[in-house]
């Protein structure tokens, strides 16, 4: 189970959150004016990096605030965690 | 059975058939007669297809390459060794009852292609037809089975609706007190289902190809690929040199996305972990294949004796093939409560496969953007049951640079139409 850092509570055991999937995915303004490949690839298409990974977190057992966090897909281990609207810094 | 690439490159010997008659010649001679099931070749510096991946789909892909499409000039690259990756890390399970009919062709092909596939290879596949168990707990279950009974049924699958007696029946260890948390009150049964050897469906399928002249290459990682100035793929970088060639399907599960970053292909696919464990092994206990999708369980028992027991998906992309206790805890209070008899049972590994799911959790198997590379993945949790099926129209896909007629639905395109083929609710595992 990973150990995960609310930047709001501080940390906390994984089975108190809900991991959003990717982070930064902005919603297209004008989404009458993208093509069906365009919205395909905001809808379904993701990074999947094998690496370093931008995702959202949701603390709906603690704080119910969604936040985001950097973490490693090869290790599991957490980078960084953010609140929504920063930018990422490493603890 | 395995050899380190490049140790044995001899010209391809002929298979020495496994038969009455030579199973007792070797009997009799300590069973040393017996040659290598395949070569480790030093990659040649082209071929007319490549395929990346030496699981079970990709080596199955190969066989029938060469077989049913005259095509022996290929090469499957594997990175690490043969059934090494998922093929060796699912629990086995097979069966055909899928909700939607594009779904249903695909598995029952494979089903169908599985009824003879230790006569094909010539290679027991231990393919057991001791039927899948689907428990329903709730109303919600038995509507939504049934309605999965019917829609199997009319496109000629077979899956039966059992009362709970009946599912004591027919799976005696099953706890049928009204007391339990979630009581079980029937189930939908797929008699044809059940389970196969995983490892051999691998070595099966290499033996074979291989003794057609298809050049298994092992330690073999594909670092890159190499796209010509008309964007059509050219070969590829691997580890053990670069490598020509005109087309290549990438077959590569857990890694699709990673691999076919490297021609600039991004797709709708993401990468979670999924574990599975085994018990230590007992007497037989355990008749058939058991899955309940609402308390999460799934459970069969292997001809060793082990408990085969899945466990459902960790909730973050990883690539960890690892995932979290609490996963396999869950799954195992589920089992404990099913089959209270299992509780003092001793587990004895547990381990983490990495599975690619897409949005419709049905599988992209087609073109992609880059002309001469095809993908046959996003198998999400369940792959290993259209191991032969998956091979046999992705062969022919990479054959004819056309989809077979059971693969065409499953296009990458699909995603930009609409035209998805919504399985989340067929498979075993809640994602």
């Amino acid at each position: 189970m990973l150990l995960i850092h609310c930047p709001y509570c501080g940390p906390r055991p994984e089975v108190e959150f809900r991991c959003g999937g990717e982070a930064h995915i902005a919603r297209p303004v004008q989404p009458s004016t993208l093509n069906d490949q365009e919205w395909a690839e905001f809808l379904f298409y993701r990074n999947n990096p094998k690496g370093t990974h931008a995702e959202r977190w949701w603390h709906i057992h603690g704080c119910a605030r969604w936040f985001n966090a950097l973490r490693d897909t090869v290790s599991d281990r957490f980078i960084a965690t953010y609140r929504m609207g920063e930018r990422p810094q490493s603890r | 059975m395995m050899s380190p690439a490049g140790a044995f490159a001899a010209p391809c010997p002929p298979m020495r058939r496994f038969s009455l008659r030579t199973l007792l010649s070797e009997a009799g001679n300590a069973h040393r007669g017996w040659p290598r099931q395949w070569r480790s070749p030093t990659p040649k510096s082209s071929y007319d297809i490549l395929i990346v991946g030496g699981g079970g789909h990709g080596l199955a892909t190969a066989y029938y390459l060469a077989k049913e499409h005259g095509i022996r000039n290929i090469a499957v690259l594997e990175k690490g060794w043969l059934g090494g990756g998922n093929t060796a890390r699912n629990t086995t399970i097979i069966r055909s009852n899928y909700l939607y009919d594009e779904s249903a062709a695909i598995y029952d092909h494979a089903l169908k292609l599985w009824d003879t596939l230790s006569e094909e290879l010539n290679y027991n596949v231990m393919y057991s037809k001791r039927g899948v168990l689907m428990l329903a707990h709730s109303t919600h279950d038995r509507q939504s089975m049934k309605r999965h009974i019917y829609a199997n049924r009319l496109n000629g699958v077979d899956n039966e609706w059992l009362t709970l007696r009946e599912a004591k029946a027919f799976c005696p260890p099953l706890n049928d007190s009204p007391d339990i948390r979630y009581p079980v009150i029937g189930g939908a049964l797929q008699r044809r289902g059940g389970v196969a050897r995983h490892d051999a469906v691998a070595w099966g399928y290499a033996r074979g190809a291989d003794a057609l002249g298809v050049d298994i290459i092992q330690n073999c990682e594909v670092q890159d690929i190499k796209l010509g100035s008309d964007g059509a793929v050219t070969g590829v970088v691997t580890s053990q040199g670069v490598i020509h060639t005109p087309r290549i399907g990438v077959v590569a599960a857990g890694h699709t996305s990673v691999v076919l970053k490297r021609a600039g292909v991004r797709l709708p696919i993401e990468s979670f972990p999924l574990q599975a464990l085994v018990s230590e092994p007992v007497k037989p206990v355990f008749p058939c294949v058991l899955m309940s999708n609402a308390v999460h369980a799934y459970i069969s028992q292997s001809d060793k004796g082990e408990l085969v027991i899945g466990a459902g998906t960790d909730q973050y992309v990883s690539y960890s093939q690892q995932g979290g206790l609490h996963i396999s805890t869950h799954t195992l209070e589920a089992i404990c409560e099913l089959m209270p008899q299992f509780s003092r049972m001793r587990m004895l590994r547990s381990w983490g496969g990495i599975v690619d799911v897409t949005p419709d959790r049905s599988p992209i198997i087609g073109k992609t953007p880059v002309p001469g590379l095809f993908v046959n993945g996003g198998w999400g949790t369940g792959g290993f049951k259209a191991t032969p099926g998956s091979g046999h129209v992705f062969a022919w896909t990479l054959a004819k640079g056309q989809p077979h007629p059971i693969n065409a639905p499953f296009t990458l395109e699909r995603f930009r139409t609409g035209r998805l083929i919504d399985e989340a609710a067929a498979a075993a595992v809640a994602h």
